[in-house]
């Protein structure tokens, strides 16, 4: 080695790797330490929620008299009522997903170009909703839009519609709901989104020559597409295994998976197929979740722990 | 020059060019906060029927909620799910936010991720997941089993939150402590709690809200003495329309709004 | 001279061995040191060179895989940080936020138990030491720069460790007050008397401040010596680039004479006749001769192809005969002897036997 020619310093040492041993071991114990800070969350984790899940995921494999059957996922493909249900949790989900885009969106831009006091004070109007109880929210929609609610007393007072038009208890009324309770998932990413743009861009853009429109199309909306992904994602999964809003708004007549989990449970007593239903909307959940990770970096937008 | 002509960005663009957009924002958050804040003035209503605005004023539905025993209960089980949830979680969910900010072992991500997946499994499945297993240690409709139900779903909340807080604390100040003669410990309590103290203290009210607002799992495994708030205000929803409902959502819109008041307080103390 | 009021019986440092890797990359590789006691050795590298590791590793936040450090004759690799009684000062101070400048100073003294009117006064004193007396009721934000950063220092000395560690302190600070806290640092070092290792990547602090510096590449160190042995005898190519700036030219060695273009040089040096060797030129060693060849002097012929002012001096560049291209200073004095060539003028330039020195041109 060279090091040892150059005058002035010290003589190479003779012992094998000194303290080697030791320094492994003080390296264990300190990893042995912060995993054991984690432990009590895994340990609560674990127990309420990943061996439960994996016991209905035993259980959903199982018929009444206790042995091995598929049984409760034949019943999912074979029955038209099941495939309804599915159809209607993806309807639902899609649609809500999509009105959230088109009506966050401009919201987000509109946030994301004030001036940080005037930021934070619309930005209220987006949090207060995301703090307040969903079923409070749920409970304010029922009472406005009810046949003699709010809104259609005002619509015919304007003119709008003559007779009380039925706005809940319906699908309508499930996604204006669903829409209120999860636009703010929306906004919010999208709007991180947009504040971490830099300006500068926009300013090359015109300064090579871009009008507005064009340099909001070709490099505000694009480098914004990561957090309308990340938004839309977020929105999307949340509206597959919800449950109050629908429950309350759609009146019985818009049924989603969670909620025949629910009945299944509650009515039929039905453990089995009620742990299959689960099964199969936490596969399309993760795998929903996997797939986007794999292509938008989930942990990113969410923050991992380093 | 009006303020409509001035410019709107430094892309010289004009706010009345941008009328549009500052209407259909406007538009959005008043669908965004207009239906929680007519309830307010709603839940004062006279009549059996909601109105707006109320006919005649009166408190008769706040009496009506004060005065029921079941409304009390459930309230007061509600408060109390959610202090010891928050108690819980908040240490916990911080516990393990340092273990794995400070931690270079490899599963640490997926750790991490195992911790917040609590956000992404559907709720109804957590719901019956918990409730099969309660059933068979008698945890059923006891605070106990509510609360460890409840904490599972604040904690990825926590870990989120104090993680980003513990991103944007500089490390060094502890290692500067421990060089100085603290214990790791030490320095950790002295040094860097107080510094990540405002995303502790936001940690700890959204793990309060998430409890005090959880329907699902309230629904299966909260019942008969311990029923909590929201399950009773859900099944009445579900019968008809009890304008009771109007003013207990009043008083939830209240507490929320000031936690949402505290959190942003503390925020803005944060960046000075 | 040692102020006996301040500042314990100065420690050495003895680094052996001292390896760690990440993945495949050594951040340290096989580093052995001996620091002596009461010196101000400065670790000086780029970035990523391994210097900063090293400092971590003496202020145990970083766990080497092997190696031995020793404070005096007590082995520490394995002591934990807040055990080892060093001082420590980082590149962005680290004051706490949420104390005022007398705690923060006074927090090492809490933590060993000193009564509290005494630690005020010990703190008070070291605030005073950095010239910062008074400052004690003041909150850290109504502080400058520089006075963070005094703060810093006045908090890690106050318990009188024997050891201080130092990272990069200074790059926070605009060039002027950079330059001033240089050598008050210097002061501050020979008053107190403390070991202190210091890290940095800029050559000219490294130079001005320290009594050695060992220079580090690669996770490995390439040189160690005193500052003007370090400049002047750089031990290869990879030194002579980093401090300093430098031209080299191509050396064939026959036996124990080394020629450059056919001409045999005047060395200051033998020939290692077993290295490839490189002739190393500082800009500001040589100089343009006008007629008269002083004694020992190797003399070049070559061709000016740009001249840049730059204030302090010029910076000429000129062609040799065999098309090498090579940089010399020329003072801007306003003096009409010492005549600025001009682009395309031919001149005669001489480098002194004592600046002739050949390097390995091995990177290191």
């Amino acid at each position: 080695m060279a090091v040892t020619e150059i005058a002035g310093l010290p003589p190479e040492q003779t012992a094998e790797k000194p303290n080697a041993e030791g320094l492994r071991r003080d390296a264990t114990a300190e990893r042995m330490t912060m995993l054991g800070l984690c432990s009590p969350a895994i340990f609560l984790v674990m127990i309420i929620m990943i061996i439960p899940v994996g016991w209905l995921f035993w259980l959903s494999f199982l018929g009444d008299d206790g042995s091995f059957t598929l049984e409760h996922y034949e019943r999912m493909v074979n029955r038209k009522s099941y495939a309804r249900i599915f159809w209607t949790t993806f309807e639902v989900s899609i649609l809500t997903t999509l009105i959230c885009i088109v009506i966050g969106y401009p919201l987000a831009y509109f946030l994301s170009q004030l001036p940080a006091r005037a930021a934070t004070i619309c930005l209220i109007a987006v949090l207060l909703p995301f703090w307040t109880s969903l079923l409070v929210r749920t409970y304010a929609w029922l009472v406005l839009l009810q046949r003699k609610g709010l809104l259609n007393d005002w619509a015919i007072d304007a003119g709008l519609w003559d007779t009380p038009v039925k706005l809940v208890h319906n699908m309508n009324g499930t996604l204006i709901g669903m829409v209120h309770i999860m636009l703010p998932y929306l906004v919010l990413p999208l709007y991180g989104a947009m504040k971490a743009i830099d300006k500068d861009y926009l300013k090359a853009a015109s300064n090579l020559g871009a009008g507005p429109v064009r340099a909001f199309w070709t490099v505000f909306f694009p480098l914004s597409l990561p957090g309308l992904f990340a938004g839309g994602l977020i929105v999307f999964v949340l509206c597959l295994g919800f449950f109050v809003t629908p429950a309350v708004l759609g009146g019985g007549k818009v049924i989603m998976v969670s909620m025949k989990i629910t009945d299944t449970i509650e009515i039929f007593f039905n453990w089995g197929a009620a742990s299959a239903l689960g099964v199969v909307l936490l596969v399309l959940t993760m795998g929903t979740l996997y797939l986007s990770s794999r292509l938008l970096r989930l942990d990113r937008v969410l923050g991992g722990g380093r | 020059m009006s303020w409509f002509d001035r410019p709107a960005s430094e892309t010289q663009i004009t706010h009345s060019q941008r009328l549009w957009l500052y209407i259909a924002a406007g538009l959005v958050m008043v669908f965004l906060v207009a239906p929680t804040v007519i309830v307010i003035p709603m839940s004062f209503s006279d009549s059996q029927y909601l109105e707006f605005p109320p006919r005649v004023w009166s408190t008769r539905w706040y009496d009506h909620y004060f005065a029921s025993d079941e409304w009390m209960s459930a309230t007061y089980t509600s408060l109390k799910v959610a202090v010891l949830t928050m108690l819980l979680a908040t240490p916990l969910g911080v516990m393990a936010a340092y273990g794995l900010f400070s931690s270079s072992f490899r599963f640490a991500q997926l750790l991490f991720i195992t911790l917040i997946t609590p956000m992404m499994v559907p709720v109804v499945l957590i719901g019956i997941g918990v409730f099969y297993v309660y059933v068979k240690f008698g945890l059923v409709n006891t605070i106990p089993g509510i609360v460890m139900a409840h904490t599972i779903l604040a904690i990825p909340l926590v870990l989120i939150v104090v993680s980003a807080g513990l991103k944007s604390y500089d490390m060094n100040q502890e290692r500067v402590a421990r060089s100085l003669g603290a214990s790791r410990f030490y320095a950790f309590m002295a040094i860097t709690l107080p510094q990540i103290r405002f995303s502790v203290i936001t940690a700890a009210l959204l793990a309060f809200i998430t409890s005090f607002d959880e329907v699902i799992i309230a629904m299966f495994v909260s019942g008969g003495d311990n029923a909590t708030l929201t399950r009773s205000m859900f099944n009445a929803l579900r019968d008809q329309i009890d304008p009771t409902i109007a003013s207990i959502s009043t008083i939830m819109i209240l507490i929320s709004t000031s936690l949402l008041v505290a959190s942003m307080l503390f925020g803005s103390t944060t960046k000075q | 001279m040692k102020d006996s009021s301040v500042g314990a019986e100065a420690l050495p440092i003895t680094i052996r061995d001292v390896t760690k890797t990440y993945g495949d990359v050594h951040a340290l590789d096989h580093v052995s040191l001996d620091i002596r006691s009461g010196e101000f050795m400065t670790l000086l590298g780029p970035s990523g060179s391994g210097k900063t590791t090293l400092l971590m590793v003496l202020a145990g936040f970083t766990r080497p895989d092997h190696g031995s450090v020793k404070f005096g004759d007590r082995e520490v690799i394995r002591t934990p940080p807040h055990q080892r009684d060093v001082g420590m000062v980082f590149q962005n101070y680290a004051l706490f936020p949420h104390m005022n400048v007398l705690a923060n100073v006074a927090f090492p003294l809490k933590l060993r138990k000193v009564p509290k009117a005494e630690a005020a006064a010990r703190a008070e004193a070291a605030l005073e030491t950095v010239q910062l007396g008074g400052y004690g009721q003041r909150q850290v934000d109504q502080l400058s720069g520089g006075q963070r950063q005094r703060v810093a220092l006045a908090r890690a000395i106050v318990f009188e460790p024997r050891i201080l560690l130092m990272d990069e302190p200074l790059s926070a600070l605009d060039k002027k007050l950079r330059e001033h806290m240089q050598i008050e640092l210097r002061h501050l070092h020979e008053k107190l008397g403390m070991t202190t290792v210091y890290v940095t990547h800029d050559q000219r602090e490294a130079l001005t401040m320290s009594d050695r510096i060992a220079v580090i590449n690669h996770g490995r160190l390439m040189q160690l010596d005193q500052p003007r042995r370090l400049y002047d005898r750089p031990a290869n190519r990879f030194v002579a680039d980093f401090i300093g700036e430098s031209t080299f030219l191509p050396v064939t060695v026959e036996g124990q004479a080394a020629k450059v273009a056919g001409k045999d040089l005047l060395l200051a040096e033998a020939v290692d006749p077993n290295r490839k060797t490189e002739l190393l030129m500082r800009p500001e060693r040589v100089r343009i001769l006008n007629g008269s060849v002083p004694p020992d002097m190797n003399v070049f012929d070559a061709t000016v192809s740009e001249v840049v002012f730059q204030g302090e001096s010029f910076l000429i560049y000129a062609d040799l005969a065999g098309g090498t291209s090579i940089a010399l200073r020329a003072s801007t004095f306003s003096d009409p002897a010492a005549q600025v060539p001009a682009a395309g003028d031919t001149v005669s330039l001489g480098l002194h036997r004592d600046d002739t020195v050949l390097i390995s041109a091995e990177e290191g």
